[in-house]
Parts: C-alpha cells; structure tokens; sequence
C-alpha cells in the first residue's frame, strides 16, 4: 500500500539517479539509433528550435524590408521583390511546416507523453525513430530548394501559380510531403500509445489534459495529413506532366486545389492550436494550485475542436470563387469553433479564480497565451463572418490574426511549456529572473508588431505585398520595431536556457508540485522512465496534501 | 490495491511463463502488444483510406465537370478485363484470410500453402495490368500531356476560347479542339491504378517476407502479428480495387 | 483496459483463445457472396439507369467493402475501437466529398434561372482590362453551351 502511493513526493525526498537517460549511454550513435522517447523528443526539440531560428530570421528580414516604403536600409535595397516573394514564402513554409506543427506534439509530447502515462515508451518506438529521420529528411530537401533558388508561391502552393512559376516547386511540395508522413507517424504512435499503455488504474477520464490535447491533435493528424500528402503528390504531376486537375487552361479547377488544401490545412491550424491548449490546461491548474474546472468540458472540448476543425474549411476561400451556397454554409459552421475555445478559455479563468497563483515563468507566459488567444480567437470571428471578411480578405488583418493565434498562442505555450518542462528534461533550474524579462519582453513585442498589423489590415494594406502606401510607412515601421524586441526576447530566453546547461544538475524532481506522473521520476528521468511501474490512485490535478487525501 | 502495482524491472510477470522473443519490453502482455499493433495497423489503414480518397474526390469532381468525356474514354479499357481483376483479388483475400486462420492456429504448411497462393494471385492481377497497360500505351491512351489518341468526337475547348481575343476572334476561327476530359479521365486511371498497383507490389514483397518466416515456423497461436497484420493490409488493398472496379470500368 | 494488462491469466496462447471465431465454411459463404456480388454490379452496368447506374455500383461496392471489412478483417469480432477507426476514416472522406460536391453543384446559382451568363468584352479604355459577367437574356440564348 505504501509504495502504491506516490502521488506528489516531496522536494529531495529521493537521492538522485547517477544514471539517467541523458548519460547512460554515450556517443552519436547511441543517439542517433536510439528508440527512447525521451532522446527522440529531445532531437526532435533541437531541430524545430533550429527551425524556429531559421524562420525567425526570415520573418525579421521581412519586417526589416517593409521598414521603408523605398526598402532602402542605409542606401542600400535590403530585398528585390523576387527575393521579398521567397523570403516570406520561406518563413511560412519553415514556420508551419518545420517549426509549429512538429514543435509540441513531436518535441515536448514525445517527451513527455509517455511518463504522463506512467508508459515505458510510446507504442512503436521504431516508428518514433523513423519518424523523427523522416523529419529529417523533409526538412533537409526544403533547405536544397532554398539553396537551389528557393520558392515564391507563398507556403499555399496555389495554383495555377505553383504550377506554372520557375523555382524547386517540386522538390518543396516533396518536402512537405515527407514532412506530413512523419507527422502521421508520430499522430499514430501516440493515439496506439494513449489507447494502449496508461498505467494500471488510469481510465480515460484520468488522463492529464495535455495527453487529451494531444490526443485531439494526433486524429487530426492521421485524418487530415494524408489529403495533404495526396493534393502535393497532384500539384507536382500537374506542374511535371499537366494531367488537368487544377491548372485551367487545361481544364482544371483552381479552386479544386485549395478544397484539397484545405481540407488539410484548415484541421492542421488545429494541429498547431490544439496542443498549445493542452500546454496550458497543464500550467493553469499547476501554477494556482488548484484542480481544473471543468476537466471533463476542457477534454471534451479538445476533441470537439478536432472534430469541427473538419468542416469549416471553406472560410479560407471566401472570395476563391467557390458557390455563394458554400460560403454561406462554411461560415455558419465557422461559428462552431468558437464554442470550444471559449468553453476552454472559461474554465482555465475558473480554475485560476481564487487559486493559490504563483508567477513562475511558466505560468507568465500562460497568462500571455490567455490574452494573446482571445485577441487572436476573437479576431477570428470578423474573419469568419462573411460580410466583413471579402474586405479583410488577404489584408494585414489576416496576418495579425493568425499571428496571434499560431504564434501569440502556440509559440507561447511552447514556450511555457518548455520552461515548465526544462527542469524535467534537462535536470537544471533555469534563471528566474532572466525568464520574466524574456516574456516581458516577447509581450511587449508581440503585441506592438501584430496589433499594429490589425490597423494596417482594416485600413486596407494586403498581405505579401511588396509595395505600399506611404501613409502606412509609420505603422509598418513600429511593427517593424517590434519585431526586433520579440528577437530580443528570444534570444534572451535561449541565453539563460544555454546557460543553465553548463551548472551541475540542480532541478528538483518536482519543482512546481505537479501531480502528474512525470513529476514523480527523477530529474532527468531514468532510461526506462519509473524505478517501478506507477500506478494511478488519485484523479488528476488533485493538490492537496497525500495525507489529507488518505 | 497493492495487487495492482506491478514491477516492470523484474520481469516478475514474465518469470512465471516463458519469455516470448518477440516480446518488447514495455508491454506487459503479449495480448496488450498485439492489440497496439492492430490499432497502429488500423491507423495506417485510415491513412491509407483517406490518401486514397483524395484521388477519388479528384476523380468525382473532375467527372462532374467532364461527365460526356468521361464515359467515352471509360468505353476504351476492357470491362472483361477488369472483372477478371476484381476475381482474382476477392480469390487472393479469401486465402489470404484463410492464411492468417491458419497462422493463428499455429498450422505451418496451411499457413504457407495460403500465403504462396495470395502471392500468385497478386501476380495475376499485376499480369493482367501489365497487358492492359501495354494495350493503352499503344493506342495512345496515355495520362495528361503524353496523350495522343486521335480518335476522339473532341469537343471544343471551354477554356481557351473564354478570353475576349477569342470571343472576339470565334467568328471566323473555329476553337480549337483540346483533349481536356479525355486526358484528365487518363491521368486518373493511370494516377489511381498505379497506386493501387504499387500497392500491390508492396503488398507482394511484404506477404513474401511472411512466407519466408511462416516457413521457418516463426508464428504460433501465441504470436502471429505479421500475418495478420498484413492481412489487413491486404484486404484494404482488395477493397480499394472494389471501388475503382465499377468507377473505371463500369461508368454509364 | 488497465484491468486486462494486470490480470496475470491472459498472457500467450490463453489471450488468443477467445478469438476463436470464423473458419473455412464462414469465409468461403463470403467469398460466394463476393462474386455474386460483382457478378450483378457487372450485369447491372449494361442497363441505363442514368444517374441511378452509379448509385447502385456504389452500393453494391459499399456492401462488399463491408462484407470484406466485418468478415475477412475480423471486424465482428474484434475490438470495437478498431472499427471506430475503420468508420473515422469513411467518415471523414465523406466529409470531404460532400462539402466539396456542396460546392462543385451550387456555383453559379447567383445567376437567375432564366437567364444565361454571358462573356460580354468592354469597349476598350472604358473599365479595367478583362471581362464582366453580365446577366443577358437577350444575347443568353446564343451561348446557352457557355454554362455547365
């Protein structure tokens, strides 16, 4: 009985492992060939933050070429409009398809997934490895088209554009569907690992919130990747040998194609929210202390977004030249998404109400999240209603809109999460003090270079434009100094982050008195993850002491 | 409750049967390893479903918008053909089905007997393909651009005679003809059948590999995963083929 | 599902003794329904039904597929997660189907039923380059082929 019972241990209440998963086994190849989940995770972590690092750089090159209507840096033109095309092209396409999709599920839920099991491993860990290599390789084709004159059709690949323009459209489109196989893989690994590998006692509604997030985003994953695999496979047999699908002059459907993409694309925005969510459903009960509100609303609501995600995809192509019938549908059905948002964002507010809030980083930054998604979220509304959308349609709107979704929401939560994780993985405490300027500083920034966007957009300045008027020059201009304080922020944050690797491990097992199972490991956990299998006594998000609960 | 906590290090559960070799560690059954395998395999299935949709859906809207040319070039691939094709993998699902019975109940020259007869059918059915490929080849039913059968009722082209140069040039130059629908119904047969194809080919190099190890008497009752795993695949395969069957073949 | 890994009884030959189920006789019953099956949709296709011919060649696959997924798959009586996965997957490709025929079957229904769009080129200099649809009753009979 005594052992059974091992919920919320104590800070040091166990001595530290001398072999953990870090150092058990040494060398490349010990790395490179292993199946643990936890090595995988952290591959996988080290190339979308090299990713998000690549795409950061783009994404300043372009807010730095809008600086001036003239795009002279000094007396110099900073991008033609060519490379201007391929350079943001390029961070949209690292962005989504290196960096967000991949960066919680596949980098901290590989990590994590299984310990909040109470699992050894995730079902198929060769299927994991593989995976991670194929996510490799996708990401190392779409570096050789950028090297072999990189792609300007925008990370939508519409046609007849794609299929006509010069540039490794094939080798990119190729790119990305290698990419999406790896993000089926590991979709499938972790629905067989959640169905299949929950400790002994851990029912479904058991779960932590981050495995239903998860979860969610894995179906979406292995229902909608496939479609994308299939229409990338179609645009390169229409540009390589015109088999007149989409291309219209030989008797395709434009409008065709963006169906097919979206069907993908819209539930993979879902890929990318979803688990950002589950991050936060994790931080907000931990950091007040207090049990979620409404557990079973937040799970339901995950999986019901995954579910909507699949119907509404049409709001993309509201003045695409789809039926008016259409339209009118996809944008009632947009409607929907908001009802699990705001069930989600209502319950994380109750659960905070009246907790025992601690401002730890982590929580800082999921504090951010709740404002930065419901700015994002609500925007989203005007952009799904049809009236107002066929004016803001292709604007700067758009842009600011989903920037606070995919990044102001997504990136913060990865963010959070990964401090909140770091001391897990790692085994360090990173500086706390350096952690609240970073976010302070990724706020401050964020908001004054996508909030000034939403202005731009409403008063007409269309998106991936070159050009623009020189009454827009002093807001493109304070978005454009914004973009440099969010730089700032990050490169602080991967400062102090770096820097807490080179001190003797110090992280407690449970710095931030979680009660899920991965706080009941060492820190870092051993290789098989549990000295012995754990076993679920008590429902998840239960703080208060072991001994009050007995 | 302590009766629940179960000691994964020690392998105390296996200590009282004899280890499996196949048993990965971080299952604590066999039974809890098989059921993971199916629901991965079933997963795949799902992926495979809905790749294969995507290609269906092209096909349902593209024949919407070429209804007339469609039918006509249906009415150049053979239908005996096809049917023949459709038997022969129903034929290779039964004794694929009868293989995986035969593995789980751990009888080796049955289980070897089936798997060699699903592979046999699979070459008949890639046999006939390869005829009625070459076949389309020589007419010049070839997909998209390399299409070049000329004996089609060609229509005029929709598209190219839209812009005002040529509605203000129709009076006097008829458009010219296109092979739009014709060549779009091709790439599709080509696009769809060859993935199945391919489908087949990988399925035939798969189902070799389980022949070899049945042979070598690697499945019992106690583990079977391989067979029955490719099993599903196999027959997924043969349902993919129950739809294009009347789709391609038998469109009116 | 917790229970089941714990119980130390089903372990080896003993888990797969309850999936006895099947057999020869049962798979060759739906091996002849099969063939049956493709028979009548074969013989189905020489008549003209108009639309109706591609509902029945649909539905006379669907009952295939079902027979090959319950019976050759196991599905009756496997687990019922995997065929809550099987049916995600139909699901969802009718999902993509239907919103895309929703789309393909409606467009250009702005157009007043009886009147026909036509192609009407600007005069040159009046208005931006390209062409405007315009609703023409009068010159609509001539290009009635224009519409699909």
């Amino acid at each position: 009985m005594d052992q059974a019972i091992k919920t919320t241990p104590r800070i040091g209440d166990r001595p530290r492992p001398r072999k953990n998963y870090l150092n058990e086994t040494r060398g490349f190849k010990s790395w490179a060939f292993t199946l643990d989940h936890k090595r995988i995770g952290i591959m996988y972590l080290i190339g979308v933050l090299f990713s998000f690092l690549l795409g950061g750089i783009f994404a300043l090159l372009v807010r730095l070429t809008l600086l001036s209507p003239t795009h002279k840096i000094f007396g110099q033109v900073l991008l033609t409009a060519e490379q201007y095309n391929r350079v943001f092209t390029l961070h949209g396409a690292i962005m989504v398809f290196l960096f967000i999709i991949p960066a919680i599920p596949a980098s901290l839920g590989n990590f994590v997934l299984p310990l909040m099991l109470g699992a050894k491993d995730v079902a198929f860990p060769r299927l994991n490895l593989f995976s991670f290599y194929l996510w490799l390789t996708g990401a190392l084709m779409a570096l050789t088209a950028m090297v072999f004159g990189a792609v300007d059709t925008g990370w939508t690949f519409y046609t007849p554009y794609s299929t006509t323009t010069d540039g490794p459209v094939t080798l990119m489109t190729a790119a990305v569907f290698v990419l999406g196989f790896s993000s089926i893989f590991t979709g499938l690994n972790f629905i067989a690992t959640v169905h299949k590998l929950r400790a002994p006692g851990m029912g479904w509604f058991d779960l932590p919130l981050f495995i239903w997030g998860i979860y969610s985003t894995a179906v979406i994953q292995v229902l909608a990747t496939p479609v994308l695999g299939i229409t990338l496979v179609l645009l390169m047999l229409e540009r390589s040998f015109g088999i007149g699908i989409f291309d219209p002059r030989i008797g395709g459907d434009p409008v065709l194609f963006q169906h097919f993409f979206w069907f993908y694309s819209h539930p993979a925005v879902y890929i990318m929210i979803l688990p950002g969510m589950a991050i936060i459903s994790e931080l907000i009960p931990t950091f007040s202390q207090k049990t979620i509100f409404g557990y079973r609303a937040i799970a339901y609501s995950s999986v019901s977004l995954a579910l909507v995600s699949f119907i509404v995809w049409g709001h993309h192509m509201f003045v695409a030249g789809q039926s008016q019938l259409a339209t009118v549908v996809f944008s009632a059905l947009t409607f929907l998404v908001a009802i699990p948002s705001g069930v989600k964002v209502f319950n994380w507010l109750g659960t905070m109400y009246q907790g025992n809030i601690k401002l730890d980083t982590p929580m800082l930054y999921a504090m951010s999240f709740l404002v930065l998604f419901a700015i994002g979220g609500l925007t989203g509304i005007f952009l799904g209603t049809l009236a107002t959308d066929v004016h803001l349609t292709d604007t700067y709107f758009v842009v600011a809109h989903f920037h606070y979704v995919m990044m102001g929401s997504t990136v913060t939560a990865f963010i959070g999460g990964l401090h909140y994780w770091w001391p897990k993985m790692t085994g360090r405490m990173y500086s706390e003090k350096w952690g609240r300027v970073g976010c302070l500083l990724w706020n401050v920034g964020f908001n004054m270079t996508f909030l000034t966007q939403f202005f731009l957009g409403s008063k007409g300045m269309p998106r991936r434009y070159y050009n623009y008027l020189d009454q827009f020059q002093p807001l493109h201009a304070f978005s454009t100094v914004g973009s440099w304080i969010i730089g700032l922020g990050l490169f602080i944050t991967a400062a102090y982050l770096l820097a807490s690797l080179r001190k003797p491990a110090d992280a407690p097992d449970n710095p931030w008195n979680g009660t899920t199972l991965e706080w009941q490991t060492s820190s870092p956990p051993i290789t098989h993850n549990f000295e012995e299998q754990p076993v679920l006594e008590r429902e998840p998000y239960d703080y208060r002491p072991v001994v009050a609960a007995r | 409750m302590s009766t629940t906590s179960v000691d994964l290090h020690a392998h105390g559960h296996e200590a009282e049967h004899a280890h499996d070799p196949h048993h990965q560690h971080h299952f604590t059954t066999m039974e809890q390893q098989f059921d993971t395998s199916k629901i991965g395999m079933w997963l795949f299935l799902v992926t495979e479903v809905l790749l294969f949709g995507g290609l269906f859906v092209g096909f349902g809207m593209m024949q919407a918008r070429y209804p007339r040319e469609f039918v006509e070039a249906h009415t150049h691939l053979v239908r005996w053909q096809g049917a023949l094709n459709t038997v022969v993998l129903l034929i290779s699902s039964y004794t694929m089905v009868l293989a995986v019975n035969a593995a789980k109940k751990g009888i080796k020259s049955k289980q070897v007997l089936f798997l060699a007869l699903t592979i046999v059918c699979a070459c008949i059915f890639l046999v006939v393909k390869y005829f009625e490929y070459s076949h389309k080849f020589e007419e010049g039913w070839l997909p998209a651009k390399y299409y070049s059968y000329k004996g089609d009722s060609l229509p005029a082209c929709m598209e190219k005679s839209a812009g005002p140069e040529a509605a203000a040039a129709a009076p006097t130059t008829p458009p010219a003809p296109c092979t739009n629908g014709y060549a779009t119904f091709f790439s599709f047969y080509f696009m769809m059948t060859g993935l199945h194809g391919i489908h087949i080919l990988v399925g035939i190099i798969i189902l070799t590999w389980v022949l070899i190890r049945a042979n070598r008497g690697e499945f019992s009752s106690s583990y079977y995963t391989p067979v029955d795993l490719v099993g599903l695949y196999w027959h997924l395969v043969d349902m993919i083929w129950i739809y294009l069957f009347p789709l391609y073949y038998l469109i009116q | 599902m917790s229970t089941q890994t714990q119980t130390a009884t089903t372990h080896g030959a003993n888990a797969h003794a309850k999936h006895e189920h099947g057999g020869t006789a049962l798979y060759t019953k739906i091996l002849i329904a099969l063939l049956i099956l493709t028979a009548i949709t074969v013989f189905a296709a020489g008549f003209d039904f108009g639309q109706g011919n591609v509902v029945i060649a649909l539905v006379i696959a669907t009952i295939k597929a079902s027979l090959v997924g319950l019976f050759f798959m196991h599905l009756v009586w496997d687990k019922p997660v995997n065929a809550v996965i099987a049916m995600a997957g139909f699901l969802f490709l009718g999902i993509f189907i239907m919103f895309c025929l929703l789309d393909f079957n409606t467009r250009n229904n702005f157009i007043p039923q009886n009147m026909t769009p036509t192609l009407v080129p600007l005069a040159p200099g009046t208005a931006p380059a390209g062409n405007v649809i315009r609703t023409n009753p009068a010159a609509g009979q001539a290009e009635g082929g224009e519409k699909k």
